[in-house]
Protein backbone atom coordinates (compact mmCIF):
# COMPACT_ATOMS: atom_id res chain seq x y z
CA UNK A 1 0.00 0.00 0.00
CA UNK A 2 2.63 2.52 0.44
CA UNK A 3 5.62 1.15 -2.37
CA UNK A 4 5.42 4.42 -3.55
CA UNK A 5 6.11 6.14 -0.91
CA UNK A 6 9.06 3.35 -0.09
CA UNK A 7 10.15 3.43 -3.62
CA UNK A 8 10.39 7.57 -3.59
CA UNK A 9 12.68 7.28 -0.19
CA UNK A 10 15.32 5.09 -2.39
CA UNK A 11 15.21 7.58 -4.90
CA UNK A 12 15.74 10.61 -2.38
CA UNK A 13 18.81 8.06 -1.16
CA UNK A 14 20.44 7.13 -4.26
CA UNK A 15 20.05 10.83 -5.69
CA UNK A 16 21.86 12.41 -2.43
CA UNK A 17 24.62 9.13 -3.02
CA UNK A 18 24.84 10.04 -6.05
CA UNK A 19 26.57 13.53 -5.35
CA UNK A 20 29.69 12.01 -4.87
CA UNK A 21 29.38 10.33 -8.59
CA UNK A 22 28.86 13.27 -10.65
CA UNK A 23 27.52 13.44 -14.51
CA UNK A 24 26.86 10.08 -13.87
CA UNK A 25 24.38 7.69 -15.16
CA UNK A 26 22.42 5.36 -12.69
CA UNK A 27 21.67 2.22 -14.69
CA UNK A 28 20.48 0.39 -11.78
CA UNK A 29 19.38 0.06 -8.30
CA UNK A 30 19.53 -3.33 -6.23
CA UNK A 31 17.15 -3.69 -3.26
CA UNK A 32 17.02 -6.42 -0.38
CA UNK A 33 13.41 -7.17 0.74
CA UNK A 34 12.82 -9.91 3.27
CA UNK A 35 9.82 -11.77 3.17
CA UNK A 36 8.19 -10.48 6.54
CA UNK A 37 8.89 -6.75 5.26
CA UNK A 38 5.04 -6.30 4.03
CA UNK A 39 6.01 -5.21 0.34
CA UNK A 40 5.04 -6.36 -2.96
CA UNK A 41 7.52 -6.73 -5.97
CA UNK A 42 5.30 -5.88 -8.54
CA UNK A 43 4.09 -2.48 -6.80
CA UNK A 44 7.44 -1.59 -6.13
CA UNK A 45 8.77 -2.28 -9.82
CA UNK A 46 5.02 -0.25 -10.89
CA UNK A 47 6.19 2.84 -8.39
CA UNK A 48 10.04 2.79 -9.73
CA UNK A 49 8.93 4.12 -12.86
CA UNK A 50 6.81 7.03 -11.64
CA UNK A 51 8.72 7.72 -8.55
CA UNK A 52 12.08 8.19 -10.97
CA UNK A 53 10.74 10.48 -13.60
CA UNK A 54 12.38 13.61 -14.24
CA UNK A 55 15.09 12.59 -11.48
CA UNK A 56 18.65 11.04 -12.33
CA UNK A 57 17.53 7.70 -11.79
CA UNK A 58 14.88 7.82 -15.15
CA UNK A 59 15.34 4.88 -16.96
CA UNK A 60 17.18 2.86 -14.70
CA UNK A 61 16.27 -0.66 -13.56
CA UNK A 62 14.79 -1.60 -10.14
CA UNK A 63 15.92 -4.85 -8.95
CA UNK A 64 14.41 -6.87 -5.50
CA UNK A 65 16.15 -9.51 -4.28
CA UNK A 66 13.88 -11.15 -1.71
CA UNK A 67 15.39 -12.81 1.30
CA UNK A 68 14.00 -15.90 2.94
CA UNK A 69 13.27 -15.70 6.52
CA UNK A 70 16.25 -17.30 8.37
CA UNK A 71 15.10 -18.58 11.86
CA UNK A 72 17.68 -20.08 14.47
CA UNK A 73 16.75 -22.66 15.55
CA UNK A 74 18.14 -23.49 19.44
CA UNK A 75 18.58 -27.58 19.06
CA UNK A 76 19.72 -27.60 15.65
CA UNK A 77 22.45 -24.57 17.17
CA UNK A 78 22.20 -23.46 13.28
CA UNK A 79 20.64 -20.92 11.44
CA UNK A 80 18.06 -22.54 9.25
CA UNK A 81 16.32 -21.23 6.08
CA UNK A 82 12.53 -21.15 5.98
CA UNK A 83 10.74 -22.72 2.86
CA UNK A 84 7.28 -19.73 3.51
CA UNK A 85 6.29 -17.80 5.97
CA UNK A 86 3.34 -19.70 7.07
CA UNK A 87 5.25 -22.02 9.90
CA UNK A 88 7.87 -20.29 12.35
CA UNK A 89 8.94 -23.69 13.14
CA UNK A 90 12.38 -25.30 12.48
CA UNK A 91 11.58 -27.29 9.08
CA UNK A 92 14.46 -30.41 10.38
CA UNK A 93 13.92 -30.86 13.73
CA UNK A 94 9.79 -29.26 14.10
CA UNK A 95 11.27 -26.88 17.21
CA UNK A 96 9.15 -23.09 17.07
CA UNK A 97 11.39 -20.31 17.12
CA UNK A 98 11.25 -16.66 17.54
CA UNK A 99 15.15 -16.25 16.92
CA UNK A 100 14.50 -14.19 13.24
CA UNK A 101 18.28 -13.82 11.50
CA UNK A 102 16.65 -12.66 8.05
CA UNK A 103 13.47 -11.97 6.60
CA UNK A 104 12.26 -8.28 7.85
CA UNK A 105 14.71 -6.28 5.36
CA UNK A 106 13.88 -3.21 3.45
CA UNK A 107 17.28 -1.92 1.76
CA UNK A 108 18.92 -0.28 -0.81
CA UNK A 109 21.85 -2.73 -1.14
CA UNK A 110 23.35 -1.03 -4.37
CA UNK A 111 23.53 0.95 -7.29
CA UNK A 112 24.83 0.83 -10.76
CA UNK A 113 26.11 3.63 -12.63
CA UNK A 114 28.27 4.34 -15.76
CA UNK A 115 31.52 5.00 -15.51
CA UNK A 116 32.31 8.49 -16.11
CA UNK A 117 36.26 8.78 -15.58
CA UNK A 118 37.14 5.71 -17.79
CA UNK A 119 34.50 7.04 -20.53
CA UNK A 120 36.57 10.35 -20.90
CA UNK B 1 30.79 1.66 -21.79
CA UNK B 2 32.27 0.50 -17.89
CA UNK B 3 29.99 0.14 -15.35
CA UNK B 4 30.64 0.16 -11.35
CA UNK B 5 28.59 -0.58 -8.64
CA UNK B 6 28.51 1.52 -5.82
CA UNK B 7 27.40 -0.06 -2.56
CA UNK B 8 25.00 1.77 -0.27
CA UNK B 9 23.28 -0.70 1.99
CA UNK B 10 21.08 1.77 3.49
CA UNK B 11 17.53 0.81 5.18
CA UNK B 12 14.77 2.20 3.07
CA UNK B 13 12.65 3.06 6.29
CA UNK B 14 16.21 4.42 8.14
CA UNK B 15 14.59 7.96 8.68
CA UNK B 16 11.39 6.37 10.55
CA UNK B 17 13.81 3.99 12.64
CA UNK B 18 16.15 6.55 13.63
CA UNK B 19 12.81 8.93 14.45
CA UNK B 20 11.78 5.79 16.85
CA UNK B 21 14.89 5.08 18.51
CA UNK B 22 14.32 8.82 19.90
CA UNK B 23 10.87 8.07 21.03
CA UNK B 24 11.78 5.18 22.64
CA UNK B 25 14.62 6.84 24.54
CA UNK B 26 11.38 9.85 25.44
CA UNK B 27 9.14 7.26 26.61
CA UNK B 28 11.44 4.97 28.73
CA UNK B 29 13.32 8.76 29.93
CA UNK B 30 9.42 9.81 30.89
CA UNK B 31 8.37 6.71 32.40
CA UNK B 32 5.53 5.59 30.51
CA UNK B 33 4.76 2.18 29.05
CA UNK B 34 4.19 2.82 25.17
CA UNK B 35 1.64 0.62 23.20
CA UNK B 36 1.06 -0.18 19.77
CA UNK B 37 -2.56 -2.01 18.49
CA UNK B 38 -2.87 -3.33 15.24
CA UNK B 39 -5.28 -5.15 13.55
CA UNK B 40 -8.15 -5.08 10.57
CA UNK B 41 -10.42 -2.64 10.01
CA UNK B 42 -13.73 -3.54 11.92
CA UNK B 43 -11.77 -5.79 14.67
CA UNK B 44 -13.10 -3.88 17.92
CA UNK B 45 -9.97 -1.99 19.06
CA UNK B 46 -11.87 0.94 20.07
CA UNK B 47 -14.15 -0.60 21.80
CA UNK B 48 -11.41 -2.47 23.57
CA UNK B 49 -8.97 0.55 24.17
CA UNK B 50 -12.16 2.25 25.35
CA UNK B 51 -12.44 -0.75 28.26
CA UNK B 52 -8.62 -0.99 28.83
CA UNK B 53 -8.68 2.89 29.48
CA UNK B 54 -11.79 2.41 32.35
CA UNK B 55 -10.21 -0.33 33.86
CA UNK B 56 -6.62 0.99 34.20
CA UNK B 57 -8.05 4.53 35.50
CA UNK B 58 -10.28 2.45 37.96
CA UNK B 59 -6.97 1.00 39.49
CA UNK B 60 -5.32 4.42 39.42
CA UNK B 61 -3.51 4.93 36.78
CA UNK B 62 -2.82 7.62 34.35
CA UNK B 63 -3.74 6.90 30.95
CA UNK B 64 -3.68 8.55 27.31
CA UNK B 65 -4.37 7.43 23.77
CA UNK B 66 -3.45 8.72 20.24
CA UNK B 67 -5.69 7.17 17.49
CA UNK B 68 -5.09 6.95 14.43
CA UNK B 69 -7.51 6.90 11.40
CA UNK B 70 -7.50 7.90 7.70
CA UNK B 71 -10.21 10.68 8.14
CA UNK B 72 -12.69 11.48 11.12
CA UNK B 73 -12.38 11.85 14.97
CA UNK B 74 -15.25 9.80 15.90
CA UNK B 75 -12.94 7.38 17.58
CA UNK B 76 -11.73 10.25 19.59
CA UNK B 77 -14.92 10.59 20.45
CA UNK B 78 -15.68 7.59 21.35
CA UNK B 79 -12.44 7.04 23.51
CA UNK B 80 -12.66 10.74 25.20
CA UNK B 81 -16.10 9.74 27.14
CA UNK B 82 -13.35 7.45 29.23
CA UNK B 83 -12.59 10.74 30.50
CA UNK B 84 -8.76 10.06 29.39
CA UNK B 85 -7.01 12.45 27.05
CA UNK B 86 -7.34 10.99 24.27
CA UNK B 87 -5.76 12.62 20.43
CA UNK B 88 -6.96 12.10 16.89
CA UNK B 89 -4.43 11.67 14.08
CA UNK B 90 -5.98 11.88 10.94
CA UNK B 91 -3.75 10.09 8.36
CA UNK B 92 -5.69 11.83 5.24
CA UNK B 93 -4.63 8.40 3.01
CA UNK B 94 -2.36 7.11 4.60
CA UNK B 95 -2.48 3.39 5.63
CA UNK B 96 -0.62 3.69 8.94
CA UNK B 97 1.18 5.55 11.44
CA UNK B 98 4.79 6.70 11.08
CA UNK B 99 7.06 7.77 14.20
CA UNK B 100 7.31 11.35 12.62
CA UNK B 101 3.76 11.63 13.08
CA UNK B 102 3.61 10.52 16.44
CA UNK B 103 6.54 12.41 17.50
CA UNK B 104 4.48 15.73 15.67
CA UNK B 105 1.55 14.90 18.45
CA UNK B 106 3.48 14.28 21.52
CA UNK B 107 4.40 17.70 20.62
CA UNK B 108 1.46 19.63 19.91
CA UNK B 109 -0.38 17.55 22.48
CA UNK B 110 -1.27 20.42 24.94
CA UNK B 111 -2.09 19.60 28.60
CA UNK B 112 -0.48 16.25 27.94
CA UNK B 113 2.61 15.57 29.51
CA UNK B 114 4.41 12.05 28.74
CA UNK B 115 6.28 11.94 32.63
CA UNK B 116 2.48 12.59 33.78
CA UNK B 117 1.88 9.05 32.18
CA UNK B 118 1.58 5.29 33.25
CA UNK B 119 0.05 4.23 29.68
CA UNK B 120 0.14 5.70 26.08
CA UNK B 121 -1.78 3.52 23.72
CA UNK B 122 -1.40 4.17 20.13
CA UNK B 123 -4.40 2.77 18.12
CA UNK B 124 -3.12 2.21 14.52
CA UNK B 125 -4.36 2.16 11.68
CA UNK B 126 -6.90 -0.50 10.56
CA UNK B 127 -4.68 -2.28 8.16
CA UNK B 128 -2.90 -5.85 9.10
CA UNK B 129 -0.24 -4.72 6.33
CA UNK B 130 1.88 -1.71 6.31
CA UNK B 131 2.32 -0.79 9.71
CA UNK B 132 3.97 -3.35 10.63
CA UNK B 133 7.06 -2.37 9.32
CA UNK B 134 6.61 0.99 11.07
CA UNK B 135 8.18 1.21 14.37
CA UNK B 136 6.91 3.84 16.46
CA UNK B 137 9.08 3.14 19.54
CA UNK B 138 6.06 1.31 21.24
CA UNK B 139 7.26 -1.45 23.96
CA UNK B 140 4.43 -3.63 23.55
CA UNK B 141 2.87 -4.44 19.67
CA UNK B 142 -0.53 -6.10 20.43
CA UNK B 143 -2.19 -7.75 17.31
CA UNK B 144 -5.78 -7.95 17.40
CA UNK B 145 -8.33 -10.20 15.72
CA UNK B 146 -11.97 -10.83 17.07
CA UNK B 147 -13.73 -14.41 16.51
CA UNK B 148 -15.63 -13.15 13.59
CA UNK B 149 -12.44 -12.82 10.96
CA UNK B 150 -11.83 -16.48 10.60
CA UNK B 151 -9.17 -18.37 12.18
CA UNK B 152 -6.86 -18.39 9.50
CA UNK B 153 -5.93 -14.60 9.64
CA UNK B 154 -2.49 -14.83 11.47
CA UNK B 155 -1.57 -17.37 8.40
CA UNK B 156 -2.70 -14.57 6.11
CA UNK B 157 -0.58 -11.92 7.29
CA UNK B 158 2.22 -13.23 8.87
CA UNK B 159 4.08 -10.16 8.98
CA UNK B 160 2.38 -8.33 11.47
CA UNK B 161 1.34 -11.39 13.47
CA UNK B 162 4.83 -12.13 13.77
CA UNK B 163 5.88 -9.06 15.11
CA UNK B 164 3.51 -8.57 17.98
CA UNK B 165 4.31 -9.30 21.18
CA UNK B 166 0.93 -10.23 22.64
CA UNK B 167 -2.39 -11.18 20.65
CA UNK B 168 -5.65 -10.02 21.68
CA UNK B 169 -9.26 -12.11 20.17
CA UNK B 170 -11.78 -9.75 20.71
CA UNK B 171 -15.60 -10.26 20.82
CA UNK B 172 -15.91 -13.45 22.09
CA UNK B 173 -19.02 -13.04 23.21
CA UNK B 174 -19.73 -13.83 19.89
CA UNK B 175 -17.82 -17.05 19.72
CA UNK B 176 -20.51 -19.44 19.81
CA UNK B 177 -22.54 -17.72 16.83
CA UNK B 178 -20.48 -17.50 14.83
CA UNK B 179 -18.91 -21.01 15.35
CA UNK B 180 -15.57 -19.91 16.45
CA UNK B 181 -12.89 -22.75 16.02
CA UNK B 182 -10.75 -21.21 19.35
CA UNK B 183 -7.77 -24.50 18.81
CA UNK B 184 -7.40 -23.60 15.36
CA UNK B 185 -6.93 -20.00 16.18
CA UNK B 186 -4.81 -20.24 18.92
CA UNK B 187 -2.55 -23.24 16.91
CA UNK B 188 -2.56 -20.56 14.18
CA UNK B 189 -1.42 -18.20 15.79
CA UNK B 190 1.14 -20.15 17.66
CA UNK B 191 2.34 -21.06 14.15
CA UNK B 192 3.52 -17.78 13.24
CA UNK B 193 4.84 -16.37 17.10
CA UNK B 194 5.57 -19.51 18.77
CA UNK B 195 4.82 -18.76 22.69
CA UNK B 196 3.07 -15.28 22.23
CA UNK B 197 0.66 -14.65 25.14
CA UNK B 198 -2.71 -14.73 23.81
CA UNK B 199 -5.92 -13.22 25.59
CA UNK B 200 -9.51 -13.57 25.01
CA UNK B 201 -11.52 -10.95 25.72
CA UNK B 202 -14.91 -8.98 25.36
CA UNK B 203 -14.99 -5.35 25.54
CA UNK B 204 -18.48 -5.65 25.99
CA UNK B 205 -19.41 -8.59 28.92
CA UNK B 206 -15.56 -7.67 30.28
CA UNK B 207 -14.32 -11.09 29.75
CA UNK B 208 -10.67 -11.44 29.47
CA UNK B 209 -10.00 -8.14 30.94
CA UNK B 210 -9.14 -8.34 34.27
CA UNK B 211 -6.03 -10.58 33.04
CA UNK B 212 -5.53 -8.34 30.27
CA UNK B 213 -5.05 -5.05 32.67
CA UNK B 214 -3.46 -7.18 35.09
CA UNK B 215 -0.55 -8.70 32.84
CA UNK B 216 -0.36 -4.77 31.29
CA UNK B 217 0.68 -3.39 35.41
CA UNK B 218 2.97 -6.62 35.64
CA UNK B 219 4.70 -5.67 32.38
CA UNK B 220 5.06 -1.94 33.18
CA UNK B 221 6.77 -2.82 36.60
Amino acid sequence: MHELSLVTSVVESVTQALEDYPGSRVLEVRLKVGALAAVVEDALEFCYGIATEGTPLEGSRLTVDLLPVVIHCEKCAADIELPGVQSFRCPRCGTPSNDLRQGRELEIDSFEIDDVEVKR
Amino acid sequence: MTTRIVELRRGILKKNDELAAGLRNRYSGAGVMVLNLVSSPGTGKTSFLERTLRELAARGSRVAALVGDLETDNDARRLAASGAPVRQINTHGICHLDAEMIGKNLDEWNGVALDRLDYLFIENVGNLVCPSSYDLGEKTRVALLSVTEGEDKPLKYPAMFNSADVAVITKIDLAEACDFDRATTIRNINEIRPGIRIFETSAKTGAGMKEWVEYLRERRA
